[in-house]
């Protein structure tokens, strides 16, 4: 087989190939300016959903009310009137406690159930993580909804009690209150701590383990020492993922937690509604990132802390 | 796995921890389907007897159908709009050397770490000074944007783990780049992307935070659900749709996870 | 610029990525119908001047031409250049056949012509009748070849091969080594080979270029690479050899001689030399080019005696070392196991000659 080219390629050989544009030529020696390029409209989308509307929500939180407008006269009030009255500076603390218990209390429960999929489970692990995680996927409304139906004053717990006689007046704390946020929230977030919380195990070196035995420890010591250790970057990533979203949460004190319950969720949301005063709720919603970020900031430095104290 | 047989011990107290939470996890979200086909309109204990009743009357209510069929054409377009954009956003973030990647990667999944309040008042803020009317379209818009990340942390993963000679390999043999992605890029990141619609159309039909926010005169289906839980006499029914809605997430999810698994036993090689 | 007469050009080509330079201002000629290798260690820019020259990545200075034709705007999918690629990148969701008829989509051929071309390809390659394979059910060599024949059916100028055999054990690959080259000789297509393995790359090539550093240490034929080295770095890469420290001595005229550690004072040739008087030089021998006999030769111009240090059996040969005076390192001498050889008594006394021709001697710069 002589090297004849074939007719197509003859034509190709023969002429110079066809002069690409500038554009082209730009495109084919810069690598960076196509990827940028092929990402513009995911980037022009997110720019236009995260970046403007925080400008904007920074602007209106500088303006106030004015009847059904606004005086667009930049001012400080809201932020003033933040700080100062002391509603604001309760809700804000109860809904950083509230979040903050729940998040404990998540991680805490969350952590044996990845420890066991992580360690002890070796067929089909992928269908354990499947049904951990399944109940996030639907709707959280309807989560939040289950637990009203099983607090209720005429729910499932004090029905099912009474009909078994264990109580004779339905319990009335269940409802309406802190730890009925909690335990909804714990709830509802379970999955956002498994997860990050079970990779991390997972990755873990077996044979870190066994040396670990090798020198002396026993399961209790090394758990504490190596397992629990090694694990702490999934622990503080399903911290923030459950800390801070629900700090911001309004459907769940809304639909059980009373005034007792309330957070700061629900004013930013009344703001937005029946009180009509938007450029205070854009300034709660700053306060509130503000806040957030402060305290992540505080954990991240705590944990940077205790891990230099601990190696 | 070499884990010998010294830590492999089974740990009881930890099995029925297990068992124990995943019982807790599921039984309030089934107590829904429980209380659905419950002869009452009491949700309590005890039951009063098997029905149908709610089910059968879901079917005459027009809102019902209306705010169903509002959730699925937002769900719809965008799930295949966050899916292309994901697509090609995890296309760039694999195959090209860019200054600022992490950075990138970081704000692109923004959302996820933000309180939704804050994005659905913020949108309201900004939508409001532009003049635009609150509408199915709005909702779009927030839904999009929450499902970006989603998407993108779903086909990341396809892409990282496809090898990028392959792509160059149909270069080189005369495809330029529009034929090599649908010829070569688009079948093998396939599963990912079914996974990725699946994904999406689940979070935003779900989604009620932000909706509640944007939402115009079109109720999505969440938003009618918050309205009627008003109304005690109309608590069986939203049982009974709330009940259909879980088993259609299940399902889709399912089945999203499943081809994901099976997508990946298809590329592997024999050695 | 004036197109170049040899079918590739690569002229003062460099590479940054970033700030790392990986090509540093390399020029080459290859030739029509040439096997042509770029030999060198893992990082040493062999990988990414083939990629340059099959327009995956762009060079940073200098001119690419193939042809006659410039190829720095003309991006992969237009070049008449095909690659196999080093893992063969077979797409796993289509079968063999496919695979293998890929590229022939834009020719919009009728079905038959297409099927017979594809037959034809399944023919060269010795796997007639997998057509209808899964591709990735079958193993490296198969795919290896199917990736060959995918290239090839294109009727390329010139075939780009990056370490295609780096993948395959060891009798496996000897015998694709030979296949190549034959399928070569058979097709006539310019073949730009890449390769770690200097055995590959001198029984392979019609020219290697050693490459270190992003540079071209030596660009010669196998014979020359390997018997006259131009520098420690290309004489040390392939095969071992021998280093005696040395001087120049000349005295006027054409003769000259060199004293080397060791060795003594051997007359070379004056051309070889080129170097006045009292210069340092290294001189390389080859351990093969030493002669081993248990008393001096008498026919041999010069000679050595050396003690037996060492000594390693190969099967077909064995590799002795042993020490003379003047020198601090021990001479590796090779040589091939004719008759059956008691092993030499290593350490002790035992005495052996070394002679060699001063012909075989190489000159270079002392370093």
């Amino acid at each position: 087989m002589v090297d004849t080219p074939h007719p197509n390629r003859q034509a190709e050989a023969g002429a110079p190939p066809g002069r690409p544009s500038r554009l082209t030529a730009i495109l084919h020696r810069s690598e960076a300016l196509r990827g940028y390029l092929l990402m513009s409209p995911t980037l022009l989308i997110m720019t236009l959903g995260i970046v403007i509307p925080f400008l904007i929500l920074l602007v209106m939180s500088s303006w106030s009310r004015d009847g059904f407008g606004f005086d667009t006269t930049p001012t400080i009030n809201n932020y003033l009137r933040a700080w100062s009255e002391p509603v604001f500076g309760a809700l804000l603390t109860r809904s950083f406690w509230i979040s903050g218990v729940a998040t404990v209390a998540t991680v805490v429960l969350c952590y044996p159930m990845a420890y066991y999929v992580a360690f002890h489970v070796h067929r089909r692990k992928m269908l354990w993580i499947i049904l951990m995680t399944l109940p996030f996927w639907t709707s959280y409304l309807l989560r939040v909804f289950a637990w009203k139906v099983i607090l209720g004053y005429e729910g499932v717990i004090n029905s099912g009690l009474m009909s078994l006689g264990f109580i004779e007046a339905p319990l009335e704390f269940l409802l309406y209150s802190k730890e009925a946020v909690i335990i909804t929230l714990a709830h509802a977030w379970a999955a956002f701590a498994i997860l990050p919380i079970y990779v991390s195990l997972e990755k873990i070196d077996r044979s870190l383990l066994e040396a670990a035995t090798d020198l002396g420890d026993g399961p209790v010591r090394r758990f504490l020492r190596v397992t629990l250790p090694l694990s702490m970057p999934g622990v503080i990533a399903a911290s923030f993922l459950i800390f801070i979203p629900t700090t911001g949460d309004y459907i769940t004190p809304a639909l059980l937690g009373g005034p007792d319950g309330a957070m700061i969720g629900n004013f930013i949301q009344l703001q937005f509604g029946p009180v009509n005063n938007w450029p205070m709720g854009a300034t709660l919603a700053i306060v509130l990132m503000f806040w957030i970020a402060a305290v992540a900031l505080a954990f991240l430095l705590l944990t940077r802390k205790l891990q230099e104290r601990l190696t | 796995m070499s884990q010998g047989t010294y830590i492999k011990r089974h740990n009881r107290a930890l099995q029925v921890y297990a068992v124990a939470f995943l019982i807790v996890l599921y039984v309030p979200v089934l107590f829904i389907p429980l209380f659905s086909f419950n002869d009452s309109v009491y949700v309590r204990f005890p039951l009063e007897g098997f029905t149908l009743q709610w089910y059968v009357e879901l079917w005459s209510r027009e809102p019902v159908w209306n705010a169903l069929w509002n959730s699925v054409r937002v769900g719809a377009v965008v799930s295949v709009i966050a899916t292309i954009l994901g697509v090609v956003a995890a296309r760039a973030i694999t195959r090209y050397r860019m200054p600022g990647k992490t950075a990138l990667v970081t704000f692109i999944m923004m959302p996820l770490v933000i309180p939704g309040i804050i994005f659905g008042v913020a949108l309201l803020v900004l939508l409001s000074r532009m003049g635009v009317p609150l509408s199915l379209y709005t909702v779009g818009l927030g839904h999009l944007i929450f499902c970006l990340p989603f998407a993108v942390a779903t086909l990341l993963p396809r892409f990282e783990g496809f090898d990028p000679s392959m792509e160059e390999a149909s270069m080189d043999l005369g495809e330029n780049g529009w034929w090599t992605f649908w010829r070569v890029t688009f079948p093998m990141v396939f599963p990912g992307v079914v996974a990725s619609l699946l994904l999406t159309f689940t979070i935003s039909f779900d989604e009620f935070i932000m909706a509640f926010f944007l939402t115009g005169t079109d109720p999505t289906l969440p938003m009618y659900i918050w309205g009627q839980l008003r109304f005690p006499q109309q608590f069986p029914s939203v049982l009974a749709l709330s009940a259909l809605i879980l088993i259609a997430s299940f399902v889709l999810v399912f089945v999203a996870q499943w081809i994901g698994r099976v997508g990946l036993d298809q590329n592997r090689e024999t050695p | 610029m004036t197109p170049p007469n040899a079918f590739i050009s690569i002229r003062n080509v460099s590479k940054f990525f970033g700030t790392f330079q990986a090509i540093d201002d390399v020029s080459m000629e290859i030739g029509r119908g040439e096997f042509f290798s770029l030999l060198g260690a893992s990082g040493c820019g062999k990988t990414t001047l083939l990629r340059m020259l099959a327009g995956f990545e762009s060079t940073s200075q200098g001119e690419i031409y193939i042809d006659g034709q410039p190829m720095s705007d003309v991006p992969p999918h237009h070049r008449p250049v095909n690659m196999v690629f080093q893992n063969y990148a077979i797409f796993p969701h289509l079968n063999v056949r496919d695979n293998i008829a890929y590229g022939l989509r834009k020719q919009k051929l009728p079905k038959p012509k297409r099927d017979a071309m594809v037959d034809e390809m399944l023919d060269l390659i010795k796997l007639p009748g997998y057509g209808g394979r899964k591709a990735n059910e079958l193993s490296g060599g198969q795919r290896q070849r199917i990736a060959l024949a995918r290239a090839l059916i294109l009727r390329p100028k010139v075939l780009l091969l990056d370490e295609p055999l780096g993948a395959l054990d060891k009798q496996l690959r000897e015998q694709m080594q030979l296949e190549l080259r034959a399928l070569q000789r058979q097709v006539g297509i310019t073949f730009v080979f890449v390769t770690h393995d200097q055995e590959e790359a001198l029984t392979l090539s019609d020219r290697i270029a050693v490459m270190s550093g992003g540079r071209v240490l030596q660009l010669d034929t196998p014979t020359g690479l390997y018997e006259t080295p131009k520098s420690r770095a290309v004489a040390s890469f392939i095969g071992s050899i021998n280093f005696f420290r040395g001087t120049v001595r000349r005295n006027g005229g054409t003769a000259g001689a060199v004293e080397a550690e060791g060795l003594g004072t051997v007359p070379v040739a004056a051309e070889h030399l080129g170097r006045p008087d009292g210069t340092p030089v290294l001189v390389a021998l080859r351990p093969e080019k030493f002669a081993l006999s248990a008393s001096r030769p008498a026919d041999a111009a010069h000679a050595v005696a050396g003690r037996l240090k060492t000594a390693a059996y190969l099967g077909e040969r064995s590799h002795y070392y042993l020490e003379i005076e003047g020198r601090d390192e021990p001479v590796a001498v090779s040589s091939q196991n004719l008759g059956r050889i008691a092993a030499a008594a290593e350490g002790g006394d035992t005495t052996l000659w070394l002679s060699w021709s001063p012909e075989s001697m190489v000159i270079l710069e002392a370093e």
